[in-house]
């Protein structure tokens, strides 16, 4: 009995000193996680709630549509460089975005949830000067043949196959002209008209049906893109045609997975349909979401915002955790006030607990909200309720006539139904609080709550069971524990 | 030892005059619903040379917008309808020109259609706990004679707690403009789990002293076990409370909903896990219903 105790109590020390080794220093590296992660409303950041009118879509598109919105939108969002953006589909009709740590202006809050619109673009060499259109960064475009589709097979190798955007770009000092990407237009009944993803019909779709079984990406054009893509492919051949996301100074060129542009070579003259071949899977795969997407008009607009600067964030870290450390001084001083020893020892059970449960939030990557250091400081004060229990039950026991050895075990064993079904009750709580969290747009603190408040009430279970159990075992035998004044057991004094 | 249970009239009485005054705060003042369930902006400034809460207020009201204005550290949080990106830039402008230098530190928005879904989320959460702790807890003394009265009995301990909570709130809100918000049902939640947490606590000696056979009178076992578990009750509390408290008292702005629903919550909990729950399992069990009923003078 003893004996096991002791080496209990060597793994309590062994836990103690690898959770603070995993949380000293609060920033450091363990076990490649690196500092605790805070939410937005902490560290700083945007998030962002878009909601897509969908009125103009066939009910069972819409699925495509917005995973094609989100594909327009991510490629709007990788330009801005911000270290870990995240953005997801919420609910049928709603994109969240997120960029932690960092801060967008709103006219870049606008863009972002700009109507997705793709735009076909040629190469021109204009006079320097006589630019209407923005320059736009030359990059080495994809090396993806445009095709019309109609079995003419591959390209002879070398045909075309090089872009001749490089021509036009390295000599832009010398020269007196600039090459650029302006919109490929073409006349339908007297009328200029800019090819874009309007004209697509629905039935964009990757596969690989190439003769090599290479990956292509099929598409159709309606009647009056199919003339457009007629005039415009058919003084293009053998020249690129960049694929463009939005219209005008605004637009952004569209990259494929490999950080190239994505600029195939027409091939042949594309009426009705063509193919696009050469892409990766997943460029393709997002490339036709995306041209999905623009095929038709959904509008988004903006229904929820949360903008929190960095300075913000630090203020109420800095004042949550004042806040956590004189509520733990206040619950240790009045456990030790009044339990004395016992006491002494749950208050050091409870810096365990402390020590623990934060250095399980970073190996977790438990992300803290304000609400969620909320919910840890509150479990600090409901931490020490299974010791209080576990006491007050010791004591009863004890004025009983037991030994205080008798009385800390019965103490324990009595105890924990009472443990058992109270925090079974929280959990529950804590449950609903995450999936609450997890659907509402805002959520975040929500949920940082329950699971923060998760943790410390099953952290706090094992503690004051396991830890105060063996440090209050060790006195067992000694002389300290014949000093029942120490213990606050003093008998006859129970009012029954 | 105290007689708690027998003069149960009494806690009853107090009950019943706090759930009543509540009820008629709510109603007649009403909850303040925040942006999170009624949409609408609130924008963080720092203004480099200060500037006084209902001088900007002023300048608000001047510039069509009703607004409040809290103070926080050394920012100023405003509370107004729906800004667009040109209105809030437009506002911040004319702050500008008349307080000087100003710095946005944090800017929220809600649309409605948010707002109506996260209300909708909210009062569905605070069903589903109730309803999951009734059934936790009728399984929990499965092994009592009629466990669904414990479940019952912790689950009215818990409405009254949150009656009580919503009735500062309005009182709150009626006075000093407080809102009901995401971080209030937050709150709301964690005090309905921790009323229960010490209404088991109650009931968990209740069967255990049932089991030890201590008396045939049921009301004399809820007593007794009433006050065995009294110190445990009032010292869980009372940790509890001092987090709480540092948590009110030094971080406030947006948790302080939180922490003050909390603060309050705990209060009424730790009341009504001793003097509501128990008493009332104490009457339903004993079949005193149509006695509690005849001594209205007192009940009420």
């Amino acid at each position: 009995m003893f004996r096991r105790n002791t080496w209990v109590f060597i793994a309590i020390i062994v836990v103690f000193s690898l959770a603070l080794w995993v949380l000293l220093p609060v920033e450091g590296e363990r076990f490649g996680r690196k500092g605790i992660q805070f939410g937005l409303d902490l560290e700083g950041g945007v998030r962002l709630v878009y909601r897509a009118d969908l009125s103009q879509v066939e009910e069972d598109a819409r699925e495509d549509v917005m995973d094609g919105v989100l594909a327009v939108i991510a490629n709007r969002i990788n330009p801005l460089g911000v270290t870990e953006p995240e953005y997801r589909r919420r609910g049928d009709d709603q994109i969240v975005v997120e960029l932690p740590g960092s801060d967008i202006t709103d006219i870049q809050k606008e863009r972002i949830g700009r109507t997705a619109l793709l735009e076909f673009r040629e190469w021109v060499e204009v006079p320097i000067g006589g630019a209407e259109a923005e320059e736009e960064p030359v990059d080495a475009g994809e090396e993806a043949p445009l095709d019309n589709g109609e079995g003419e097979g591959e390209p002879a190798p070398g045909t075309g196959e090089e872009e001749p955007v490089d021509e036009g770009g390295e000599e832009e000092s010398e020269p007196a002209t600039v090459g650029m990407w302006v919109p490929a237009k073409g006349t339908i009944d007297g009328q200029e008209k800019v090819l874009n993803s309007s004209y697509f019909r629905e039935n964009t779709y990757v596969d690989r049906s190439g003769t090599l079984g290479e990956i292509v990406l099929h598409f159709e054009w309606t009647e009056e893109g199919a003339e457009l893509s007629e005039q415009i492919t058919g003084r293009l051949v053998g020249k690129p045609l960049a694929i463009f996301e939005g219209s005008g100074e605004d637009a952004q060129p569209l990259y494929g997975k490999d950080g190239n542009m994505i600029a195939p070579t027409v091939q042949s003259v594309i009426r009705e349909s063509g193919i696009i071949t050469g892409l990766g899977m997943e460029t393709a795969t997002e490339l036709a979401k995306q041209l999905n997407a623009g095929r038709l008009p959904v509008p988004l607009s903006m229904v929820g915002e949360m903008t929190v600067k960095p300075k913000l964030g630090e203020d109420f870290v800095d004042l949550s955790v004042r806040a956590g450390a004189i509520g733990v001084a206040l619950v240790m001083l009045f456990m030790v006030a009044y339990y004395r020893l016992p006491g002494l020892m749950a208050s050091l059970a409870l810096v365990f607990y402390g020590v623990l449960v934060l250095a399980l939030f970073k190996m977790l990557g438990v992300t803290l909200t304000l609400a969620g250091i909320g919910g840890f400081v509150l479990s600090i004060g409901m931490a020490v309720d299974a010791n209080v229990l576990i006491f007050e039950r010791m004591k009863e026991e004890f004025q009983m006539g037991r030994t205080l050895g008798a009385a800390i075990e019965a103490g324990l064993n009595r105890a924990w139904t009472a443990i058992r079904d109270s925090n079974i009750t929280t959990i529950i709580v804590c449950v609903i609080l995450i999936w609450v969290g997890g659907t509402v747009a805002f959520g975040g603190s929500v949920q940082g709550f329950g699971v923060t408040l998760l943790i410390g009430v099953l952290v706090s279970m094992a503690t004051a069971i396991v830890v105060t159990r063996t440090f209050l075992r060790l006195f067992v035998g000694t002389g300290l524990a014949k000093r029942a004044r120490l213990f606050t057991m003093y008998s006859g004094k129970r009012n029954v | 030892m105290f007689d708690i249970v027998g003069k149960r009239p009494y806690y009853f009485a107090i009950s019943a005059i706090l759930v009543l005054g509540s009820a008629i705060a709510i109603a007649a003042l009403g909850l303040n619903p925040g942006i999170d369930f009624s949409s609408g902006s609130v924008t963080t400034l720092s203004f480099e040379q200060g500037a006084d809460p209902a001088e900007v207020k002023d300048e608000l009201s001047r510039l069509g917008y009703v607004a409040r204005v809290e103070e926080w550290q050394n920012d100023l949080i405003i509370h107004t309808v729906q800004l667009s990106a040109a209105e809030k830039t437009g506002l911040e402008q004319s702050l500008e020109e008349r307080f000087g230098a100003v710095e946005e530190k944090g800017f929220e928005s809600v649309d409605p259609i948010i707002a109506e879904e996260t209300a909708r989320t909210a009062g569905i959460a605070v069903a589903i706990s109730a309803a999951g702790i009734l059934v936790y807890l009728t399984w929990a003394f499965r092994r009592m004679p009629r466990p669904f009265h414990y479940g019952v009995c912790a689950v009215v301990a818990l409405i009254h707690d949150v009656v009580v909570v919503l009735g500062v709130f309005a009182v709150l809100g009626g006075i000093l403009g407080w809102e009901v918000n995401l971080m209030f049902i937050i709150g709301v939640l964690a005090v309905i789990g921790y009323s229960v947490n010490n209404t088991v606590v109650v009931f968990d000696r209740v069967r255990e002293n049932l089991q030890r056979g201590i008396s045939t009178r049921f009301d004399v076992v809820v007593n007794n076990s009433l006050v065995e578990t009294l110190s445990r009750s009032l010292n869980t509390s009372l940790t509890t409370l001092a987090v709480v408290l540092a948590l009110v008292l030094f971080v406030g702005a947006s948790i302080q909903n939180f922490a003050v629903v909390l603060l309050v919550g705990v209060i009424a909990g730790t009341y009504s896990s001793l003097f509501v729950a128990p008493q009332l399992l104490a009457v339903w069990e004993r079949g005193q219903w149509s006695g509690f009923l005849r001594r209205p003078s007192l009940t009420t």
